[in-house]
């Protein structure tokens, strides 16, 4: 059952020599060294810490704490990260803007803004972790992603969901369990105004159970997989699971 | 094991105005206080005369050397981390007092090269240093070793002494058993600085699975700030740590190698 998810998995007894490896070549090499021939073992206990967090830090009903109002970061203050640059991102015709849902579904949909805001309505006031280890308050409205996710009706193979955007081709891979927790919607108002084009207006994602770079902004498109899927930053080195 | 008799024995021709000796004076007899020096004997002046002991388990010399490579990945991928955002507390400040507030450290002195290889190297080190800790507290705690290593309230006084002799305020060296009562306070507190490392290391991991130990060190900022003043207690106990094993008793360092020890203080009590 682990093993696609798992794929590369260490046991114990190589997390151990890998502690010792790295350890004595952290002495000798330090220097900014990313790990040359060690990196598919970092990644790989990188993937044993995906597990970790999924299984045994993540619950569903461990709700995030919210916080008052007056706890709100300036808006100023609240950093928002693009890949597209200088320019953000921005839909050409807002009015024509949906959100594909497909993959391992029973009954694909196309959601426009309006009915993605006619269903249930999440509003919280969180902390986002950001991976470089900054933090910030805010409030986000959205509609639970779960809502979504029953009205397409995955089939019983879908195991991940992946996150397409209109930045630059900046997407995200995500785990079911993480997407159902009750925190995790899809954002359109940040500190009670509409999504700006900062912060990803149409649509976004939004969850304080996952760092920063998980959220995907600017979205056009969720695919439910059998497979894992990558991610901007994943692929390049971050962490898969992101887990808060 | 009972008390060094020798203690209340070398204590007495020093005899300090209030002596400080009060404590030890209520745990030993007055019978072996009378005695004038009688217990075990000074070990040879001349080093190669002196007994050679069994010191240290393999399991603590591996824990040892572990902890001490481990630490240094841990350091500099942690430094590399440190550098994405050089600073602690809310966004747009005020930031907590931090002398390396917004610096960017070498890189010869950093692990990973970018944000995300520190955080490899981090998350991959973390568990072998958390297992070698554990491994060596169930060590100390099924062998009784903990005896001769845990700082308890009757170890001030004797720290005290101790601090005077450094300080070359005090002629002879304070009696004492396999460790004297600074080493013991320091190897108390090396442990508990590794478990605040682990803890606010995990209450900055998973801030919100966690929260109530994030909570429990004042925050996310606050934890990220302690976990980082930790680094600099490691460093600065390891610099005190290598002049003292240099300086005052060079066959502790053959001991942490080889397991065993023909010092000065070859007692195991």
């Amino acid at each position: 059952m682990t093993d696609d998810r798992f794929p590369n998995h260490l046991n114990r007894r190589d997390l151990f020599r890998l502690g010792l490896t790295a350890g004595a070549a952290s002495l000798a090499t330090a220097c900014g060294w990313q790990g040359g021939p060690l990196v598919p073992a970092l990644q790989g206990a990188s993937r044993l810490n995906d597990w970790v967090g999924e299984n045994l830090f993540l619950s569903g009903r461990h709700l995030a704490p919210q916080y008052p109002h007056s706890a709100r970061t300036p808006e100023g203050l609240f950093p928002a990260y693009s890949i597209s640059r200088p320019m953000l991102p921005r839909v050409a015709d807002p009015a024509a803007w949906a959100l594909e849902v497909g993959g391992l579904v029973r009954r694909p949909a196309r959601l426009t803004l309006e009915m993605i805001q006619a269903l249930p309505k999440v509003r919280y006031t969180v902390k986002h972790h950001c991976v470089e280890g900054w933090s910030a308050i805010a409030t986000w409205t959205g509609a639970p992603l779960a809502s979504v996710v029953r009205l397409v009706e995955p089939t019983a193979q879908a195991r991940y969901l992946r996150f397409d955007s209109f930045d630059s081709g900046y997407s995200n891979g995500w785990d079911l369990e993480s997407a159902m927790h009750p925190q995790t919607i899809l954002a359109y108002a940040f500190n009670d105004h509409p999504l700006g084009p900062a912060h990803g207006a149409p649509l976004r994602v939004y969850s304080p159970v996952k760092l920063g770079y998980k959220l995907t902004k600017y979205l056009t498109k969720m695919t439910f997989t059998v497979e894992r899927p990558g991610g901007y930053w994943e692929d390049q080195g971050y962490p898969w699971l992101g887990g808060v | 094991m009972t008390e060094p008799t020798e203690e209340t024995a070398a204590a007495a021709p020093e005899a300090p105005p209030e002596p400080v000796a009060e404590p030890a004076a209520l745990e030993a007899p007055p019978a072996v206080e009378a005695a004038p020096a009688p217990a075990e004997p000074e070990p040879p002046a001349e080093p190669s005369r002196r007994p050679l002991v069994k010191r240290h388990h393999g399991l603590v010399r591996f824990a040892h050397w572990a902890n001490a490579l481990l630490l240094v990945g841990l350091i500099g991928s942690g430094l590399q981390i440190y550098m994405a955002f050089p600073h602690f507390g809310p966004r747009g400040g005020p930031y907590f007092p931090n002398p390396w507030d917004g610096k960017p450290f070498p890189a010869r002195i950093t692990l990973g090269g970018w944000l995300a290889g520190g955080l490899n190297w981090h998350f991959a080190l973390a568990w072998p240093f958390v297992l070698t800790g554990l491994l060596y507290l169930a060590y100390l705690a099924f062998t009784g070793e903990w005896r001769s290593l845990l700082f308890r309230p009757r170890d001030v006084p004797r720290a005290w002494q101790m601090q005077l002799y450094y300080l070359r305020l005090r002629r002879e060296h304070p009696p004492q058993g396999k460790h004297n009562a600074l080493q013991k306070m320091a190897y108390t507190s090396i442990v508990l600085l590794g478990a605040l490392s682990v803890l606010t290391g995990f209450a900055i991991y998973k801030p919100t699975e966690l929260s109530w130990l994030t909570a429990l060190f004042g925050g996310y900022q606050l934890a990220r700030y302690w976990h980082f003043w930790a680094v600099w207690i490691f460093v600065a106990f390891t610099l005190v740590h290598v002049a003292l094993v240099l300086v005052v008793d060079p066959a502790s360092l053959r001991a942490m190698i080889t397991g065993w020890y023909r010092g000065r203080f070859p007692s195991h009590d």
